[in-house]
């Protein structure tokens, strides 16, 4: 971290806003993905294994083909092929979703590290970013301002998803799946192709936000590459409300929050470093504690989330 | 939920002996076709199959040295899948067993590292109360932000796991800190004197006893006190629950602190018997294993005691399929994965078989 060096308690605010355009990207395109899961009606607790999945693929096939954008695609199938499991065994009469979810976050992440060991060493080609500083003279403000297309295609996807679920007709069969699923099928709604739709393209945007982790930030694929980003994506939509929107908000924030701690560290606070870094789970069940009721579920919440149905 | 037509109800009656074969037919062949299906990968992979299943066997069931290994992993599990299990019955479902492990190994180093000139047994005893507390007050809160704020249960322990993990890191980069501890950050060590001992003629330390006792009291407490019948009443039916006047906050409460405690004293065995001190190895997936563990176990404290034995014998093969087969050390992760996955499957398999129904139903 060089960051605090020249500019001083200017670097903080300034190693937070790059954080937080640079640590988003992750927790944007899993809690998105999540977030269309969701809306089905189903929760997928194993995100953090199709990550993980999704950030090996990407590599490996980024360096073998020597094309980054190939590795992005292939991890978002990986994903989606993850998802299909997910989608297949959840849906099964008495096989609860978040089992099967820790589960798949399990077989994931074992399967990532064991087809991942033999490309822990070699480089491959990273995906390049778009230059947006050049305006400015000073290179914090150059670094921070290098967006990556995947936080581009983040962002045109929030407000792209928000605009599906309320004017399309599939947006509405998903919201009509994930809030009474017994209505839909009245109406001639095939429940499990729905939801098996949805948490294959659920996981497909999970898989790319693997593809940011080992493409572009951090930047290499390790078994660390994630620090829990997939794991996350549940409370981020919480903290959204289901709103795609919103979880472009959540996602800079607790992209930003991330980077806090190396930031004040950088500039010199040493203690409760490790507690700064846990900012954004006590901020999120702070939120739930204060906003939440026993009477009534959470606004925006799919009916049949949790139900089992 | 609601199951589908002719479906065989989960909890089968003991008169009933064809969904008692059922019930023990259908796990077994589970692990049988998941064994299949690992062999399948291991085969893809470059290893014999018959070679891994022989590795397997030996080094997780094939001597009792071996078994000692497979009896070491199951203890913490046994603990936290309880964690998982007894809020299940209250119809909730609680994923912070990482995180009551993790504090309750604070608590425990906190009474052990400090508190050093008692006697051993009195020693041991305040560091698996404080670990018991520790963890059980972590859970109860959890609880408490389910009945008097209804914060969903699954999303606020999952938090409080990483907020769990970054206490830990906290204390042990900073106020507890052992300089001594280079390479890995760790808080002051247990004094040896208040280790907690092995089981007279083994290798297996005294957590195992400690996870047994805890699954046999959660069976008796679950299927045979009238507390029991309250918990599975509030489980079965809230609303009828409340309207026969049981104090359903109290009581939920209750078995909250109770499944805390239990992943609290997994956390106190791991410090007092296996690490020494606490550090982030405590964070070793066991929470999340044991969520599985509870799943699998049908929320029941003799399922939960015999998928701990299983999965503790998968946990300890691993350094031998390293060793023999030459597979990376994640294909114990992925064999975990295979056969939980495999067994989740087969709840759904409860009432397709015809042979298992009763004809006069």
């Amino acid at each position: 971290m060089t960051t605090g060096d020249s500019i001083g308690w200017l670097g903080v605010p300034l190693a937070i806003m790059a954080g937080a355009i640079r640590g988003s990207s992750p927790f944007l395109l899993v809690s998105l993905g999540e977030c269309l899961t969701e809306k089905s009606g189903k929760i997928n607790l194993g995100l953090e294994g199709t990550l993980l999945m999704g950030a090996m693929t990407a590599y490996a096939v980024s360096y073998r083909s020597g094309s980054p954008w190939l590795g992005v695609l292939a991890a978002g199938v990986a994903g989606a092929i993850l998802g299909s499991i997910h989608a297949w065994l959840a849906q099964l009469p008495r096989v609860n979703d978040i089992a099967v979810g820790i589960a798949m976050f399990i077989f994931g992440s074992g399967l990532a590290f064991f087809l991942g060991d033999p490309y822990i060493q070699p480089m491959a080609p990273p995906l390049p970013g778009i230059a947006l500083g050049g305006w400015s003279s000073l290179p914090q403000i150059q670094s921070a301002l290098k967006i990556s297309p995947l936080l581009i295609l983040g962002i045109v996807l929030s407000f792209g998803l928000y605009w599906f679920f309320l004017n399309t007709r599939w947006g509405l069969f998903i919201r009509a799946v994930g809030d009474n699923p017994a209505a839909a099928r009245a109406q001639g709604i095939s429940v499990v192709k729905v939801r098996t739709l949805s948490i294959m393209a659920g996981s497909f945007l999970a898989g790319v936000g693997g593809a940011y982790l080992s493409l572009v930030y951090p930047g290499s694929w390790t078994r660390l590459v994630s620090s829990g980003q997939g794991l996350m994506a549940v409370a981020l939509v919480i903290f959204a409300r289901w709103d795609p929107r919103r979880c472009l908000l959540a996602s800079l924030l607790f992209g930003g929050a991330q980077a806090v701690g190396p930031a004040l560290q950088a500039a010199g606070v040493k203690s409760y470093y490790y507690l700064f870094n846990a900012a954004p789970y006590i901020l999120t069940l702070g939120i739930m504690i204060f906003t939440c009721s026993p009477r009534r579920s959470l606004a925006g919440a799919p009916g049949a989330l949790g139900s089992g149905e | 939920m609601t199951p589908p037509m002719g479906a065989a109800p989960t909890e089968p009656p003991l008169t009933n002996w064809r969904a008692l074969v059922e019930s023990f037919v259908i796990p077994t062949g589970a692990v049988l076709v998941a064994l299949l299906i690992f062999g399948g990968f291991c085969g893809l992979a470059g290893a014999s199959p018959f070679s891994v299943y022989h590795s397997i066997y030996r080094a997780a069931f094939g001597s009792w040295y071996a078994f000692q290994n497979t009896l070491i992993r199951a203890a913490p599990i046994m603990l936290c899948a309880l964690c998982t299990a007894l809020p299940m019955r209250l119809g909730m479902v609680m994923i912070g067993n990482e995180g009551a492990l993790v504090i309750g190994g604070l608590g425990t180093v906190l009474v052990g590292a400090y508190w050093v000139s008692a006697p051993h047994y009195v020693a041991l005893t305040a560091m698996a109360l404080a670990g018991m507390v520790a963890g059980g007050l972590w859970i109860m809160a959890v609880g408490a932000m389910k009945i008097y704020r209804g914060v969903n249960e699954v999303i606020s322990s999952l938090l409080m796991n990483y907020i769990a993990i970054a206490i830990l890191n906290h204390l042990v980069n900073g106020p507890m800190h052992d300089p001594s501890s280079l390479n890995k950050p760790s808080s002051y060590p247990v004094p040896e004197a208040n280790a907690l001992g092995n089981i007279p003629g083994s290798r297996v330390h005294f957590g195992l006893v400690y996870g047994i006792a805890a699954c046999l009291i959660t069976w008796g407490l679950i299927e045979h006190t009238s507390f029991g019948f309250k918990v599975r009443m509030i489980g079965g039916n809230l609303r009828a629950a409340r309207m026969a006047g049981l104090a359903v906050g109290k009581i939920s409460l209750l078995v909250c602190f109770l499944a805390g405690a239990a992943a609290g004293l997994a956390g106190m065995a791991e410090v007092a018997a296996v690490q020494g001190c606490a550090n982030e190895s405590l964070a070793a997936g066991y929470g999340y294993a044991g969520i599985l563990v509870a799943f699998v176990g049908r929320q029941h404290g003799l399922g939960v005691l015999l998928v701990s034995i299983l999965l503790g014998g998968i946990l300890a093969s691993g350094g031998m399929l390293q060793r023999q087969n030459h597979l990376s050390d994640a294909t114990v992760l992925v064999f975990q994965g295979i056969v939980f996955l495999v067994i989740l499957y087969s709840e759904s398999l409860y009432g397709r078989f015809k042979i298992f129904q009763t004809r006069a139903a």
